[in-house]
């Protein structure tokens, strides 16, 4: 159970000597309450408050990464059930599996095509996270060459080993034991064997078992082998399962500080149709997974799944922003129309959307207004006359125009006058105050 | 420690709504939890989707989800018949386009014969949707409206705008009732409020808090709709329990992502696939905030949106 700031505050030095930055022991013993800082930043704590505040202050999902290097993927340490509340934390890892006696080609082709996955949407950088290598041959020197061809054709990808032999795994492991695999196939059976695995080669490791209460057990029982950097794979196989073991996870985990499923989840969402196979990894991404493993990565299933991702752990509270610059739609020439407008996503998005509709080629100014919408960004001063004539006069784009008129949202129509004040030579013209009139007007423009 | 479920229970829950007649009358909502955890609840009806058609061949929809209609769509009430008997649609949506000023402008009268024609045809549930463009709506839904009247048709949008004559049309004609606002629960409440005080019963309003599709603002919807069904379950908030309307389809067949072929973004992959999955994806990620009632164009993705809600119930 999480302490109090009292409860904190009745194991602290009580000296008040303020080496932590605190001014008191108590300020302090709030804020570690609240979770803004370390224990640590006090110097005269004894150790066994240490040890019984880290037990009792340890995020109540465990965070730690699958894989090493820049590419490795943070999991875990999510504090909410609903991203309105608060951003969902660490996104879903997305993991291809490849069989083990798919074939050297195969298996080269997929590691390859896993490593040249990257892309780029809306400034971020997104790929396919880890490739899990299943063992179904059985055969330990086909698997640890298998693993090897992966580790070796996709150099930075975090790797996952799912194979439930113990001797098997153990030789797989040692091969890559520098990418620090996450071992998966671990069970109430062979648990031991492959706790022992983890912990001297310093990988994480997935618990699996058959609903929750097993898998309660099972993670408690790999804890006291040594192994905490643990994954939970509850056995669930439908959508159904999917939503309900990871919604019961989180909330036991969140909401009861049940420490046994206080992990990362990992989904399969394997299909045999590839669009439905899109889906169900839809489900597990929107519903708190960490690791989503799929069988294939055609390249607009991925786009989707990294779409949807990204989506779903964009901040809440911070509006999503579109980068400042003048868009350019449907190929204008220097004669196309003008229209200027914020940088708030939906604004953009909207906005964009319409003239994109409309078909007229045009150029849409978009300006940096700290994402926000057109009028509370008119009313909080940041859309103003002048600094819209700055932006326009510094940007550059009279040279790209044959014109100097300027398209201006219906919303803000006020500022017409003081703009063609402050924009000398240019024509100012209102638009439409609502998006969906924007079509008829550009339309109208041009004709 | 032993596990013990979490559950939780609710004081709240979301109204049960039916649309069409008879043996093919469809039921949504009743769930006094949130999406699909029938562990702790009851989810007595899962969410229904409904194929969108036109009263106008859909010129302006992508080649991926225009060729599969291509044979039918030049006709609404061939259009309609194809959904029903070969795509075994389980509701049709017919979205009265031609009637925008900027396309056909075509009369709310003219439009009522299509929907008579429509209705004729087909034995499933008929949602009516406008163009959406508030002050043509106002006439063309109340012709609708009458036009239908007897067949228990969903109607829409009523939005802050033009509600007042929309909704009268949908209590003299015995409908049911789209309430639709732009992204913002407050509003979303406030639309129903100024609705159910017209003397609308609100257990015939389908609240619509506006679409967006993955990657255009999906996460708003999200939010929005989650916090709508957390008010209604959680605060017992009555004015917050109508089902949920997600108009997919519409959102979805506009953008790049289902419109730009693999030649100019060979990133993307297929553009057949790259649309259909864009479509399921949205849906999908609908239903799990809350959307009991989908629309939607492609028939591939409405299969996998249907195996999915069979995986979820
Ligand atoms: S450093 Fe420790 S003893 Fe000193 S004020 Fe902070 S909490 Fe108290």
């Amino acid at each position: 159970m999480a302490l109090t700031g009292i409860q904190i505050f009745k194991l602290l030095p009580k000296t008040n000597c303020k080496k932590c930055g605190f001014p008191t022991c108590l300020a302090f013993a709030m804020k570690l309450a609240a979770g803004g800082v370390e224990i640590s930043a006090c110097p005269d704590v004894s150790d066994e408050t240490k040890a019984t505040l880290g037990e009792a202050s340890a995020p109540p999902i465990r965070s730690f990464a699958l894989g090493t290097g820049d590419k490795a993927v943070k999991m875990g340490a999510e504090n909410v059930m609903f991203r309105h509340d608060k951003k969902f934390v660490n996104p879903c890892a997305i993991a291809v599996n490849i069989k083990d006696d798919a074939g050297d080609d195969a298996i080269s082709a997929m590691a390859e095509a896993v490593a040249n996955s990257e892309i780029d949407r809306v400034g971020q950088k997104l790929r396919v996270d880890a490739i899990s290598i299943e063992c179904v041959s059985g055969d330990s020197a086909k698997y640890e060459a298998a693993v090897k061809l992966v580790a070796e054709k996709a150099p930075e990808t975090a790797l996952i080993l799912n194979c439930k032999d113990a001797g098997t795994i153990e030789a797989a492991v040692k091969a890559v034991a520098d990418r620090k695999p996450l071992i998966n196939g671990t069970t109430d059976g062979n648990a031991e064997a492959m706790a022992d695995i983890a912990k001297a080669n310093g990988c994480p490791i997935v618990a699996s078992a058959n609903g929750l209460d097993a898998l309660s057990a099972l993670t408690e029982k790999i804890k006291g082998f040594g192994v905490e950097d643990i994954v939970l794979d509850s056995g669930a196989r439908t959508a159904k399962d999917i939503v309900e073991h990871n919604t019961q996870a989180r909330r036991a985990a969140l909401k009861k500080s049940f420490k046994p499923l206080g992990y990362p989840v990992i989904n399969s969402a394997i299909r045999d149709d590839a669009i439905l196979e899109a889906s169900i990894a839809s489900v597990a991404i929107a519903k708190y997974a960490s690791i989503v493993v799929i069988s294939s990565i055609e390249k607009w299933k991925t786009l989707a799944l990294f779409t949807q991702r990204q989506n779903i752990y964009t901040d809440p509270q911070v509006p999503m922003q579109v980068e400042q610059n003048i868009y350019e739609m449907a190929e204008p020439t220097a004669d196309s129309p003008f229209m200027i407008t914020t940088n708030f996503s939906l604004t953009y998005f909207i906005v964009s959307g319409e003239v994109e509709n409309s078909k007229v080629p045009s150029r849409l100014a978009v300006m940096d207004c700290e994402g926000l919408s057109v009028l509370t960004a008119w009313a909080a001063g940041k859309f103003t006359a002048t600094k819209i004539a700055q932006y326009i006069k510094e940007s550059g784009i009279e040279d790209k125009l044959s014109h100097k008129e300027l398209i201006l949202p219906g919303q803000v129509a006020i500022l017409s006058g003081a703009l063609e004040d402050k924009l000398e030579g240019w024509t100012i013209t209102v638009g439409p105050r609502e998006a969906n009139a924007i079509p008829t007007f550009l339309k109208s423009k041009v004709s | 420690m032993s596990f013990v479920v979490p559950k939780e229970t609710f004081s709240g829950k979301v109204l049960a709504v039916d649309f069409g007649k008879d043996d093919k009358k469809i039921t949504i909502g009743g769930e006094n939890t949130l999406p699909f955890l029938s562990f702790e609840g009851e989810c007595p009806n899962k969410p229904a989707i409904a194929y969108e058609i036109q009263d106008c061949p859909p010129d302006d929809w992508p080649e991926t989800v225009l060729n599969v209609y291509k044979d039918v769509s030049s006709d609404t009430v061939t259009w309609a018949k194809y959904c029903q008997d070969e795509l075994k649609a389980d509701a049709i949506a017919l979205r009265l386009i031609s009637t925008h000023p900027d396309r056909d402008d075509r009369s709310a009268e003219d439009t009522a014969q299509t929907v008579k024609d429509v209705l004729a045809a087909i034995n499933v549930p008929l949602i009516i949707l406008g163009s959406n463009h508030i002050e043509k709506d106002a006439n063309v839904l109340v012709a609708a409206a009458e036009a239908s009247s007897g067949n228990n048709c969903i109607i829409g949008k009523a939005q802050e705008g033009n509600y007042k004559t929309i909704v009268a049309a949908a209590l003299a004609h015995n409908h049911k009732l789209i309430a639709m606002s732009e992204l913002d629960i407050n509003l979303a409440k406030q639309l129903n409020i100024l609705i159910t005080q017209m003397g609308f019963d609100k257990t015939k309003l389908i609240t619509d808090p506006m679409c967006a599709a993955l990657g255009y603002g999906l996460e708003y919807t999200y939010s929005v709709m989650e916090r709508i069904r957390l008010a209604g379950l959680a605060q017992n908030d009555q004015t917050m329990q109508p089902p949920i309307l997600g108009d997919v389809g519409m959102y979805v067949w506009k953008i790049k992502e289902t419109i730009a072929p693999e030649a100019d973004v060979p990133d993307w992959g297929s553009i057949e696939e790259r649309g259909i999955a864009w479509e399921t994806v949205t849906a999908t990620s609908m239903i799990l905030a809350g959307t009991n009632l989908l629309i939607m164009r492609h028939p591939k993705a409405v299969e996998n949106v249907k195996k999915t809600i069979d995986e979820l119930i």
